[in-house]
């Protein structure tokens, strides 16, 4: 009965356009042993991807790679990742029998539903990402997030891949001596000349460091600022551009690559995640590129410290008109106090064109103490948006902006550029 | 272009800039080292770890918040520092201490489970842990003006009979969340909850200390350049008014909900 109700209320929303999350939220209320049951069928792997940074991208990448093998892949591909989103994605795919048409799932969950989801069903693999201080996450401590990763790996089947690079992250091994462990990050070879993503762990006096690398472990060597090779023992996947810029999309691509290696163990084929990595396209607001008027105009989603320190260390130095958009409403954090553990140096050469949203002041007054210039300041979006691309038009362009912001933003470039589904797509 | 003359050399120390700077409490260390250069003197910024000595010339301090396991590493340091950080303290050194900072120069900080952990008492105040969090925007009215910052708490802390607060809330928690007081002030020692960060937010609250600072440090008054804060006061009146609003709206409902139990209302 469940799954029928689910189902009804699915098309519903769907005709209404509405949000993903609604149907699962349904059928979660009328059976919660839904995820359980339905799952069951799906017998090569439950992998869950986790962590603050990089989920949505990651998953995108894993779900291609292991389709590219062959695997029928089961995936929550709308990056409403929360249990119901999951719930709502398996309504659109399996039949009134509740059977998923699925060989492998891969779902990406943020560290809280992660571990909700793991005390109903049993992942058999988890990838964990990094942890990071997200300002969304209100009441959480960033050891609180790093004990909800552990306690994920704790209740996962069979293997867990873990960032080396993170030590919040490979610090789980520890904890969890029954389990097989497998690594990603960058090739300690290079190390030393790749800058560091992640956030130092202050809870322990000790330096610990994960143990060497074994051929398992999927390794990130950049060759440049697009191309990198990303090495298991003596094979390799690449050389390699992505669409995606950007170390922290190379880092998510070695997470990937790692965990598909896994799942899949000798069926993994390097010329196929090779080609399959050339080929993806950036998720929702993580570099999506839009045509306005013939020019390039880049959207960036900043949600916290080390992405936004992360997007500004891929973008920040080129010679390209910035605007940046900061809210406060719930959905972006209310707290705009991250904003000064972001280094904002990388744009001083070429300055700030324009600071907007709620907090347009305070994102100026910011920039101002790392000695950006900030040529305009416009809270109202979309008198900001028309006087920043009117004032450079045919250049290209590129916005930083919060996640409300962005919403915004998208329904007005999509009305301005005439982008069917734009405005709505992601949400 | 030619530099001019120093106006005299200040050393800040910013306390456990990796166990206790969360929230970007950094930024209250960019920003006095930033206005410190652009009122014409030299910054030296010293970050202080635990285990490390204390330079022996010290004209301001900064702390910030932490983590309960940030706050358990620097106990053992406080104790070692905490005799100099009293002297200093009443001899009249600059200090801005936040959240965590705050509670720890306080008499102790008695957890949920009742555990009594001893702070320096540079400020006479008392924290309990409590279950429920105080969040949120939060605006005051103190000896600087109006100040406004972003407050994120679960302490609940109390002040001393004769112990001064940092200032009065008009919007938010505060200290407690029931008399009204935000912070504490003693000499030239604040502690507050305020992050936001608070010195950006307000520059006179920063320059404040810079002054107290620049005196300690050459002997002389300060010697204040004029700054353009245009910007920061643009976006302090603006966030000030929108929480007022709020604030009004919120306390109107209130009002009509628990009117017969009289008392002060919290806000939100
Ligand atoms: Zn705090």
């Amino acid at each position: 009965m469940a799954i029928a109700a689910g189902k009804l209320t699915r098309a519903a929303t769907r005709i209404r356009g509405g949000g993903s999350a609604f149907p699962g939220l349904v059928a979660e209320r009328v059976d919660p042993a839904i995820l359980t049951r339905t799952l069951a069928s799906v017998t090569g792997g439950i992998v869950v991807v986790t962590g603050t940074n990089g989920k949505t991208t990651t998953t995108k990448m894993l779900t291609a790679i292991i389709r590219a093998h062959g695997r029928r892949v089961f995936t929550n591909p709308t990056g409403s990742n929360f249990t119901r989103g999951v719930i709502s994605a398996m309504l659109g795919q399996i039949g009134l029998a509740g059977r998923l048409d699925a060989d492998v799932a891969v779902l990406e969950l943020d560290e809280w539903h992660a571990l909700r989801f793991a005390e109903v069903v049993t992942p058999t693999h988890a990838l964990l990402l990094n942890v990071a201080r997200d300002q969304l996450d209100r009441f959480a401590e960033i050891d609180t997030t790093a004990r909800l990763l552990a306690d994920l790996a704790g209740r996962t089947a069979h293997l867990v891949v873990l960032n080396r690079d993170d030590s919040f992250v490979f610090r789980i091994a520890a904890s969890v001596p029954d389990k097989h462990i497998r690594y990603f990050g960058v090739d300690p070879q290079v190390a030393g000349q790749v800058p560091s993503l992640h956030e130092a762990d202050v809870r322990f006096e000790d330096r610990a460091a994960p143990p060497a690398p074994t051929p398992d472990d999927g390794l990130l060597r950049p060759v440049d600022g697009r191309d990198f090779t990303i090495r298991f023992g003596d094979r390799t996947v690449g050389p390699l551009a992505l669409r995606q810029r950007g170390l922290a999309a190379m880092v998510n691509a070695t997470a990937a690559a790692t965990m598909a290696r896994a799942v899949l163990g000798e069926d993994f084929r390097t010329d196929v995640t090779e080609a399959v990595l050339r080929e993806v396209t950036a998720p929702f607001g993580r570099g999506e590129v839009i045509d306005a008027d013939g020019q390039p105009l880049e959207l960036v989603l900043v949600k916290n410290p080390a992405g936004f320190t992360v997007a500004l260390s891929t973008y920040g130095n080129e010679p390209v008109a910035t605007m940046i958009a900061i809210n406060d409403d719930y959905a972006d954090g209310q707290d705009v106090s991250w904003l000064y553990d972001v280094s904002f140096e990388a744009l001083r050469a070429h300055g700030v064109a324009m600071t907007s949203g709620r907090r347009a002041y305070d994102m100026a007054l910011r920039l101002n103490y790392d000695e950006v210039t900030v040529e305009q300041i416009e809270p109202d979006l979309q008198a900001a948006l028309e006087a920043f691309l009117t004032a450079y038009r045919g250049q290209p362009t590129r916005i930083f902006c919060t996640y409300t912001a962005m919403m915004s933003l998208r329904r007005l470039l999509a009305a301005r550029f005439d982008l069917a589904g734009f405005a709505q797509e992601g949400q | 272009m030619s530099t001019p003359p120093s106006k005299g050399r200040i050393v800040l120390v910013h306390l456990y800039p990796r166990e206790m700077s969360i929230y970007g409490d950094l930024g209250n260390t960019r920003c006095l080292a930033a206005r410190i250069r652009r009122h014409g003197y030299e910054c030296v910024v010293h970050d202080h770890h635990p285990g490390m000595p204390l330079p022996e010339q010290t004209h301001l301090f900064m702390g910030g918040g932490g983590q309960d396991s940030g706050q358990s590493r620097v106990e053992d340091d406080l104790a070692v520092i905490g005799d100099r950080l009293h002297g200093l303290a009443s001899d009249g050194t600059p200090m801005v201490m936040i959240c965590g900072m705050y509670q720890m120069f306080g008499h102790a900080f008695i957890t949920h489970d009742g555990v009594d952990l001893p702070g320096l008492g540079i400020l006479d105040v008392t924290t309990r842990g409590q279950s429920t969090r105080m969040i949120g925007g939060i605006v005051l009215d103190t000896g600087f003006g109006e100040v406004v910052g972003f407050e994120n708490h679960s302490g609940a802390t109390m002040l001393g009979s004769g112990q001064q607060p940092f200032g009065q809330v008009r919007a938010g928690f505060g200290n407690n969340g029931v008399d009204g007081t935000e912070g504490a002030r003693t000499h030239n020692v604040i502690g507050s909850y305020l992050h936001g960060p608070i010195l950006p937010a307000n520059p006179r609250v920063a320059d404040a200390l810079i002054a107290a600072a620049a005196e300690r440090a050459t002997g002389r008054p300060f010697e204040p350049a004029e700054l353009d804060d245009s910007v920061a006061d643009e976006a302090r009146i603006r966030q000030i008014r929108r929480l007022l609003s709020t604030s009004a709206k919120s306390a109107k409902s209130a009002k009509g909900a628990k009117s017969a139990k009289g008392g002060w209302v919290s806000s939100r």
